[in-house]
């Protein structure tokens, strides 16, 4: 059952996703660039995945191009989720 | 096995497992310590046979029944796995038709009927299969392709397509998920010994160097290799099992 997706809950789970494949921590960061923390696109394709089982969303390839920063993914997740 | 071996973490389907080479090859998995779903589409009998001598072995298996062609067929076996047995780590992409005649013989619904069944059935079951297995950090994904994909065989256009797809399929995908422990294969066999092969003529035994068909086992024990852990460094490959025929 997706639990409810408050922008701090959002934040506190794709901080924690985005860490668990190979970032600090303390680097992921809302301006952090996806580009800077080596996140790749199967990293996201992965991300999508956790967000989908977590709230429901589904984020597909189109919606992945635009995203730059970690920030933007919360905001679009956040925002489709409500 | 040992306590954090894939096989304690989830289990394997084999598609088209009712008989020949898939019925080995879900014997063979089962013999490694996987639980099994045997997909079939005709002949529930023989599927329970597969289920029975595995579990007569000491081995855990299902059979899954329906047309993978239809993809909501291919879900509920893999939701009825997960409930089951949890994520399916090993696929095996074996599920293939054959309908045969010259180019310009073949009809619309001749193409389609193959392609559906061979080569897209085999898409989504990977599209299905690889984020769990993503999520593990390891999965194995096999397809049984053909030397038909890599040699000429007149008659079987739609058949060489199917499984040359495979073949480029296979490739794309292993050098997509590689980097996350998951292995994605082929296995490209020859004149093997099944049902599917019994109307072929001797003629192409000719072509085959060791001068006899090969067996579902032959083919299965390739399978089983590349499913293992100790084949957590082939990638992309295409194992051909063909007696030498595409020496």
């Amino acid at each position: 059952m997706a639990s409810t997706a408050t922008p701090e809950a959002v934040e506190r789970r794709i901080v924690e996703a985005l860490a668990s494949f190979g970032p600090d921590i303390d680097q992921v960061t809302r301006e952090a660039t996806f580009e800077e923390l080596d996140i790749d696109s199967l990293d996201l394709v992965e991300l999508a995945q956790i967000v989908e089982d977590e709230w429901g969303v589904e984020l597909k390839g189109d919606d992945m191009k635009g995203l730059k920063t970690v920030g933007d993914a919360i905001d679009l997740v956040v925002a489709r989720a409500n | 096995m040992s306590d954090d071996a894939p096989q304690r973490r989830g289990c394997a389907l084999v598609t088209g497992a009712g008989r020949g080479i898939g019925a080995a090859v879900a014997r063979a998995l089962a013999a490694d310590g996987w639980a099994v779903g045997v997909g079939y589409h005709a002949g529930a009998d023989t599927a329970a046979e597969v289920v029975r001598s595995i579990e007569e072995a000491g081995g855990r298996a299902v059979a899954l029944g329906g047309d993978i062609a239809a993809p909501d067929v291919l879900e509920r076996h893999f939701a009825t796995l997960e409930e089951t047995y949890g994520p399916v780590l090993v696929l095996v992409n074996n599920a293939g038709v054959r309908v045969d005649g010259l180019s310009p013989q073949l009809k619309d619904e001749d193409w389609a009927r193959v392609l559906d069944t061979n080569l897209t059935a085999a898409f989504r079951a990977m599209r299905r299969a690889v984020p769990p297995m993503l999520k593990a950090r390891w999965g194995r994904i096999v397809n049984v392709a053909s030397v038909v994909g890599i040699r000429a065989n007149p008659g079987q256009a739609n058949y060489a397509a199917s499984k040359a797809g495979l073949v480029g399929m296979t490739k794309t995908v292993a050098a997509e998920v590689a980097r996350r422990g998951v292995t994605v294969n082929a296995v490209a066999p020859g004149l093997i010994a099944t049902d599917m092969t019994a109307d072929l003529d001797g003629e192409l035994l000719k072509a085959v160097p060791a001068r006899r068909p090969g067996t579902p086992e032959e083919v299965a024990a390739c399978v089983r290799f590349l499913a293992s852990d100790a084949a957590g460094y082939v990638t992309g490959s295409v194992l051909t099992v063909d007696g030498g025929m595409t020496a």
